[in-house]
């Protein structure tokens, strides 16, 4: 982690990166970048949801190393299948005989797939309606903004089913579902956000030098609406995630043999009293990863938007 | 000579930030009798946290302390929040600087002034709905009745703040502390108010403490001036002999300022020695 | 260099209108301060606004450098005339650093050797290049209005718009920007128009000076005249008598 170094030898770097007289343009980046580490280390369960989002990162990259066994292809169906957790099996294996532990480890490629994917979709739909509606205001911010009405109306669940009826079952559809109705909240933010910072003095500074109106959006709004809705995105995460499950458990997912968390708890619901592990270990695995969003998101958001902290 | 209403000494105001402890006041001491008292200094010299201080309204992080802080006798760090209360907004009250932000959006001009007379004095409806009345027309509004039932958008700046002041003088209080009260309205305007709290004040024979950045205002206004730099106390006069002053501060702050009387270009600016903070 | 006729600015229609400047016009010449005074609602920054482009010209017309502006203004309007506002807290972008805020003019109008421009226009107000790189947090008051000011200068205009630029500050710092704009109107030959409520600053700036009230032009007169007490117009010395400070026996004339 970028910060530990300079908190274990105080003197030279740390004076360096607190400097009230920066000298260069990457000193004034990194230093302002070290406080908000600072602040946001002083939160220990954010700092707790950083790491486990972190490990999700390096499991999902290193799954081929790390997992013993393979997650699709399953052992003696004879003796190994619905095997409690033991030394030879963690975390136990399930109905195929498959590896428990295997299938969460390369499942959690999938976790993270959903959740970059929606972020990359919904995140920049979110924040450029959200901009362009509050700054230009008038019929263009009515137009957009009923839009946004439109697809906040639709049901998330019920839209993504519906979505994978149409264009078949799969990760890839229920991504796609997610991320249409997961921009409007998005949206909402960056337009209240701007409308805030519209008539601020620096704005009307700007466009008297002449700035042309994207210019000003992309270069000096969406800067400072950035911070409140990346916070959000985190927060909403979890969400997702248990959404993606959610689509997975009902079979509208990702489609077996794939390791996806919410199937693997879908076949180990038959299991559930006598082979408690086959259902429990996913699920355990689907919590931690959500709560370590959702800690993550809370100290996000003491750093980036001290307004809504409070 | 009479007791001092008001003895402070050796007042601090400390703020523990993660940054390390500020001091925003640094052991100010003065007495206050039957007067008027400015306290002048720039921002960040500590003079409205002295105000809030004693009243007890330093904002949450912030730590006060003094050697001996009491008001007619009562010491304030000592008493209990009943006593407190009692004091302020009954014998003590307070003028902030903008009324926009001090009085209640939701309630009518004339309902705060009733309750802020009820909270204090055992009083009928009635009799507090016609103190009231009195009140805003003790402020010179022209039409009382009418202000009464207004809220506090819909009226100016000016009237605001004499709504205000009306509110705060309603229940008869033996001090006031007024923190640029008039720092936020238009020049004429501001002479009006500042009259009409000068004609209250000596009337009711109240002490009075005016917080304010303006030196000029705040002699030509006050008996007596502490200018403030820095968490301290730099210089106390009488504001008769402002001219006088010695601190080179108070000297540079009367200097600094253009003039119409004479045109001074360029105009002296202030060279701050480290010295005067320590 | 700048010409106002009749200029009349109106927010809303209907039940709703507002009329916030009422048929103002005035001249200033090339090199010299104008200052408008007023109270607040007075119009005179609305004035400003308009003159910028940041209010609606609802009629009469502005002159600016020879050349009548256009709506929205052209680039080479903003390369003659420039602001500076009231609150340094609000002027600048609070994620940017001061080189960045700086470059940004010079970026838009694509002018080269941005370095020591800012370098240049960092000196000129006074602020060394150890500033460079600092976040508006990082500054004082009176710094963050150099850096205003800085921004400003950058694009070389020659009509400075200044909209209360030492309201916001403390006494002492108020005389040193005061001076700054003195020395830079002399050293770069600018026209000035400077919006405030006080009459001493603007008769230290500006040589001659518009009193306006309730969107309404009062009258024209000069720094010297107020200097002198002479100004013919009631309101005017109800104003002069004001900013004297307070005076305990004095006639109800400020009512």
């Amino acid at each position: 982690m970028a910060g530990s170094p300079a908190l274990s030898q105080p003197t030279g770097l740390r004076a360096w990166l607190l400097s009230a007289e920066p000298h260069s343009r990457w000193q004034a980046r990194l230093g302002r970048a070290y406080l908000g580490w600072r602040s946001f280390t002083k939160n220990h369960l954010a700092v707790l949801g950083l790491g486990i989002v972190l490990l999700l990162l390096f499991v999902a990259l290193f799954a081929d190393f790390l997992a013993p066994y393979s997650p699709i292809a399953g052992g003696d169906l004879r003796t190994q299948r619905l095997l409690p957790p033991s030394e030879t099996y963690w975390l136990g294996t399930d109905d195929q005989a498959r590896d428990i532990l295997s299938r969460i480890i390369y499942g959690s490629r999938i976790t993270l797939f959903v959740v970059v994917l929606v972020s990359i979709i919904a995140t920049p739909i979110g924040l450029l309606i959200g901009t362009v509606s509050g700054y230009l205001g008038g019929w263009v911010d009515t137009v957009l903004m009923r839009i946004t009405d439109i697809f906040l109306a639709f049901p998330r669940l019920v839209l993504a089913l519906a979505f994978v009826a149409a264009l078949g079952p799969g990760i890839e559809n229920a991504v796609i579902a997610i991320a249409i109705t997961s921009w409007p909240p998005y949206a909402r933010i960056a337009r209240a956000e701007t409308l805030m910072i519209r008539n601020s003095d620096f704005i009307a500074a700007v466009k008297l030098q002449g700035a042309s109106t994207p210019r000003i959006i992309f270069g000096h709004v969406v800067p400072l609406c950035l911070s409140s809705v990346i916070v959000r995105v985190t927060l909403d995460m979890a969400g997702i995630i248990l959404t993606a499950a959610g689509l997975g458990f009902l079979g509208l997912g990702a489609q077996p043999p794939s390791p996806e968390w919410g199937a693997m708890v879908a076949t180990g619901r038959n299991y559930l009293i006598d082979q408690w592990w086959v259902a429990a270990m996913p699920g355990i695995a689907i919590f931690v990863v959500s709560l370590g969003f959702n800690l993550l998101g809370d100290g996000l958001r003491d750093v980036l938007d001290p307004k809504a902290a409070k | 000579m009479m007791k001092p209403l008001l003895e402070v000494e050796d007042l601090r105001v400390r703020f523990h930030l993660r940054t390390g402890t500020v001091e925003a006041v640094r052991g100010v001491s003065f007495q206050l009798g039957r007067e008027r008292l400015g306290i002048v200094g720039e921002s960040g010299s500590g003079k409205s946290q002295t105000g809030r201080a004693i009243l007890g309204l330093t904002p949450p992080p912030g730590e006060v302390t003094a050697k001996h802080l009491a008001f007619d006798g009562i010491d304030l760090q000592t008493a209990s929040k009943r006593t407190l209360r009692q004091l302020r907004g009954g014998r003590i009250s307070m003028v902030m600087q903008d009324p926009k932000y001090s009085l209640n959006p939701v309630m009518t001009i004339g309902e705060q002034i009733i309750e802020a007379y009820q909270a204090h004095a055992k009083a009928s409806k009635a009799e507090a709905r016609d103190k009231a009345l009195a009140m805003l027309e003790a402020v010179k509004m022209r039409d009382p009745g009418r202000v009464f039932s207004l809220y506090p958008h819909e009226v100016s700046g000016g009237m605001g703040q004499r709504a205000m002041i009306a509110m705060m003088l309603v229940t008869d209080p033996d001090m006031l502390i007024a923190d640029e009260p008039t720092s936020a309205l238009d020049v004429t305007v501001s002479m009006e108010v500042l009259r009409i709290l000068d004609e209250l004040v000596s009337e009711r024979g109240m002490s009075l403490i005016f917080i304010s950045h303006d030196l000029k205002l705040v002699s030509s206004f006050c008996d007596r001036v502490l200018v403030m730099y820095a968490g301290r106390v730099v210089e106390e006069l009488e504001a008769k002999n402002l001219r006088e002053a010695k601190h080179p501060y108070t000297q540079g702050l009367m200097r600094c300022l253009p003039t119409l009387a004479n045109d001074v270009r360029p105009l002296p600016t202030l060279n701050r020695d480290p010295s005067w903070a320590l | 260099m700048i010409d106002i006729q009749n200029l009349n600015v109106v927010y809303g229609m209907g039940r709703l209108r507002v009329d916030a400047v009422k048929n103002v016009s005035f001249t200033v010449k090339q090199g010299e301060a104008y200052g408008l005074v007023g109270e607040s609602g007075s119009g005179k920054s609305t004035v400003l606004r308009a003159i910028c482009g940041l209010a609606p010209v609802s009629g009469g017309r502005v002159i600016v450098d020879g050349n009548q502006v256009t709506t929205p203004r052209s680039k080479e309007f903003y390369r003659t005339a420039q602001m500076v506002f009231q609150d340094p807290y609000a002027s600048l972008h609070p994620r940017h650093t001061v080189d960045r805020t700086l470059a940004e003019p010079l970026a838009i109008h694509s002018v080269k050797d941005a370095e020591t421009r800012i370098l240049q226009a960092l000196k000129e107000v006074g602020l060394g290049p150890s500033f460079r790189f600092r976040y508006p947090h990082q500054l004082s008051g009176g710094q963050r209005q150099r850096i205003a000011i800085a921004r400003a200068l950058i694009l070389r205009p020659k009509v400075l718009l200044l909209d209360e630029p030492t309201s916001a500050l403390d006494a002492s710092v108020q005389a040193e920007i005061l001076n700054l704009l003195d020395d830079l109107r002399r050293q770069m030959g600018l026209t000035y128009i400077l919006v405030s409520h006080d009459l001493a600053v603007v008769a230290h700036l500006c040589e001659r000076l518009l009193v306006m009230r309730h969107g309404e032009a009062v009258e024209e007169t000069s720094s010297g005249a107020l200097r002198t007490g002479k100004a013919s117009n009631e309101y005017t010395q109800s104003l002069i008598q004001a900013s004297q400070g307070f005076t305990r026996n004095s006639s109800p004339a400020a009512a």
